[in-house]
């Protein structure tokens, strides 16, 4: 059984329908992350598991239980906020010993297991200090301490890393991991960064205009979208129009409008005829001026209309001969440019035939 | 500070003068100046018609010159500390009422959508728009003998076999004039105050396990002190020197530091006694409002 199951769950705001009949499943132990755009309605669903707004229609169980009767301060389930919300009039260890004071721990039980948090956040030597005195880091590491201090079911973080610079969040990525791994308690992750979910989690759901696109482990997501808009919102992708020609058990023959004939990975449930798009990362196409594009199935040639020098990868705009545009990138492991391809060189882009997939309208 | 002023130009520095010179000067003219002839004024004999006794006589047996007299005998006698004393109780009294019947309003006014807080706020200082004094005579016709509220808690007490009470001229009467008049000083700073709090660390609290009672007294109670202590100076001070009320709603018994006051100068013509007490009454202010600015202070620094 699923350590929290949300079945069926409708919420609307007037005539607005922010969260539309989701169904999701979290397993116990697990970094779970809710993905999708600002407005999506993942944040009404944390706030839902929360117990701070309820669902119109449907339910939510925590260990099998109805959590419709539990107001939030009895739910074992606890949030970091966005804006981290420690107490400003509290100490560190003041804050991080809130919910034990609460909950009338015993005042020994408090300090141990105030002292066993701090150092787990690596806060001892600020245990004093005030909330305003921290760095945004520091507050977020206070913030994640007092939401574990007292071993919740389930940890809520409504996109904790948003406040943070580049460089911050990336060590706060680590940290998040660690700490997942290290307390065992389950995480409920709302972002809308998809690097930081795809870094992150061991599943994602990703949400759009209130309805769950698909869940599943981030390389799966990334590799075998199914869906235009989870291809789309997650890394960057080629989409060319495409109809099935034939569909056998070992590939499919897809026409791509105005370029010609493709053979791509099989796909179940379509027949010929079928209408929809061919999709591809840009690191799946290959790109150069010699024979090696022409030993692939798919190749067409095309010319170098923009490139964008990212340190380390390069990335090609190639136009086909038909007027598509397609993207590609080449990784700068050679000193300097991996291939001294130019704006307006002729090249051959192409693809394996198992590479890509075809997304059903 | 003193680098901006380098920095600024002279027809600047004018301006500077020309907008602050006015105010200044009126503080000094009327508020330190009068301070000073008070200070000394407590230092003198009383003339023999009121007034002040000269400083040089030509009659050496004519009481003249400088004296400590007036402030040996305020502690002379135990009925001018008796009245200081009860006085300091009744201003307490008034600023903790209204700080128990301003609290939950303000917290109303700023829980209210933000729509609807401007109006709140306004129903709160429309008493200002009428005259204080008659107010307070309002209060009088309220309280008095034939009115409604008096009929109806005599009889009452008269149902119990109790004797019936006079609620006009009484230090209950004084009460909730003092209060009455005082109750939007200590809204308005509470109001300020508790507007301003971030509504997302009550729902962390909340879900961090805390109940209505916990999430009240550990989070929005104690980062609204700076609200309270400026609420509770601007009542305490007033009250503390406040004479009208005592004077028109209180009995003869009733007398206040400030009824004392305006006695000496009005009654008895006795000034240097008079600015004694307003000089007693004055510390007894600032040092009140000193020690809330040195707590309110404290918690301030992280609120």
């Amino acid at each position: 059984m699923a350590l929290l199951e949300i079945r069926n769950v409708t919420r609307r705001f007037g005539d607005f329908v922010a969260v539309d009949n989701i169904s999701l499943n979290i397993e116990a132990g697990e970094f779970f992350t809710l993905l999708g755009p600002s407005g999506c309605g993942k944040t009404t669903i944390l706030r839902m598991i929360a117990g701070f707004d309820l669902p119109d229609e449907g339910q939510i169980f925590l260990d099998g239980k109805d959590l419709a009767d539990t107001p939030p301060e009895k739910r074992p389930v606890r949030t970091v906020f966005q804006s981290y919300a420690l107490f400003p009039h509290m100490t560190v260890a003041q804050n991080i010993a809130f919910p034990l004071k609460m909950a009338r721990c015993a005042p020994e039980e408090i300090r141990q297991r105030t002292r066993a948090t701090l150092e787990e956040v690596r806060l001892a030597d600020k245990a004093g200090h005030y909330p305003h005195e921290l760095s945004g880091g520091q507050q977020q590491r206070v913030a994640l301490g007092r939401a574990l201090v007292s071993q919740p079911r389930l940890l809520l973080l409504d996109e904790p890393l948003a406040a943070l610079d580049a460089k911050l969040r990336e060590e706060m990525q680590l940290e998040l991991i660690n700490l997942q791994r290290k307390v065992g308690v389950t995480f409920v992750f709302v972002t809308h960064a998809q690097d930081e979910a795809l870094a992150l989690s061991h599943h994602i759901a990703v949400i759009n205009q209130g309805r769950v696109e698909q869940v599943d482990e981030p390389s799966k997501l990334y590799g075998f979208p199914q869906s235009r808009f989870v291809a789309d919102f997650i890394g960057h992708i080629n989409m060319l129009d495409a109809q099935v020609l034939e569909a056998a058990h070992g590939h499919t023959r897809l026409a791509i409008s105005g370029l010609g004939e493709i053979t791509a990975p099989p796909v179940a449930g379509v027949t010929v005829g079928s209408k929809g798009a061919f999709a591809i990362r840009p690191e799946q196409v290959r790109i150069g001026i010699h024979g090696e594009v022409a030993e692939l199935k798919n190749h067409f040639p095309g010319e170098v209309r923009n490139l964008l020098y990212c340190g380390d990868v390069t990335v090609y705009k190639v136009q086909l001969v038909n007027g598509l545009m397609i993207e590609t990138l080449l990784p700068n492991s050679a000193p300097g440019r991996a291939e001294f391809l130019e704006v307006g060189d002729a090249v051959r882009v192409g693809w394996r035939h198992d590479a890509g997939v075809f997304l059903h309208e | 500070m003193s680098e901006d002023r380098t920095r600024l130009s002279p027809a600047a520095r004018f301006t500077k003068w020309l907008v602050s010179g006015p105010p200044f000067a009126f503080l000094l003219l009327f508020f330190v100046a009068p301070g000073i002839i008070m200070v000394l004024a407590s230092f003198r004999y009383p003339g023999e018609f009121g007034g002040l006794a000269p400083i040089v006589a030509a009659d050496p047996n004519t009481l003249h010159g400088f004296t400590l007299e007036t402030y040996r005998f305020f502690f002379s006698d135990f009925i001018y500390t008796e009245i200081f004393a009860k006085s300091f109780l009744v201003a307490l009294a008034t600023t903790l009422i209204c700080l128990v019947m301003a609290y939950p309003l303000a917290l109303l006014i700023a829980r209210s959508p933000k729509k609807n807080r401007g109006l709140m706020v306004l129903l709160v200082i429309l008493p200002f728009a009428s005259n204080f004094l008659i107010r307070i005579y309002a209060w009088m016709i309220l309280l008095g003998p034939q009115a409604a509220l008096s009929q109806m808690v005599n009889g009452l007490l008269g149902v119990f076999g109790m004797a019936p009470v006079h609620l006009l001229f009484s230090p209950f009467a004084v009460l909730v004039a003092m209060v009455y008049v005082h109750l939007p000083f200590m809204i308005l700073p509470l109001y300020t105050n508790l507007e301003k709090h971030d509504p997302a660390l009550l729902d962390a609290a909340r879900d961090l396990g805390a109940n209505a009672w916990q999430r009240f007294w550990c989070v929005t109670f104690p980062l609204s002190l700076p609200g309270v202590f400026s609420g509770s100076i601007l009542v305490f001070i007033p009250v503390l020197g406040m004479f009208a009320i005592p004077d028109i709603l209180g009995g003869t018994g009733d007398m206040l530091i400030g009824n004392l006051i305006k006695e000496q100068f009005l009654g008895t013509r006795d000034w240097p006694f008079g600015s004694t007490l307003s000089i007693m009454l004055t510390v007894t202010v600032l040092a009140c409002v000193w020690l809330a600015a040195r707590l309110g202070g404290r918690r301030r620094r992280y609120a």
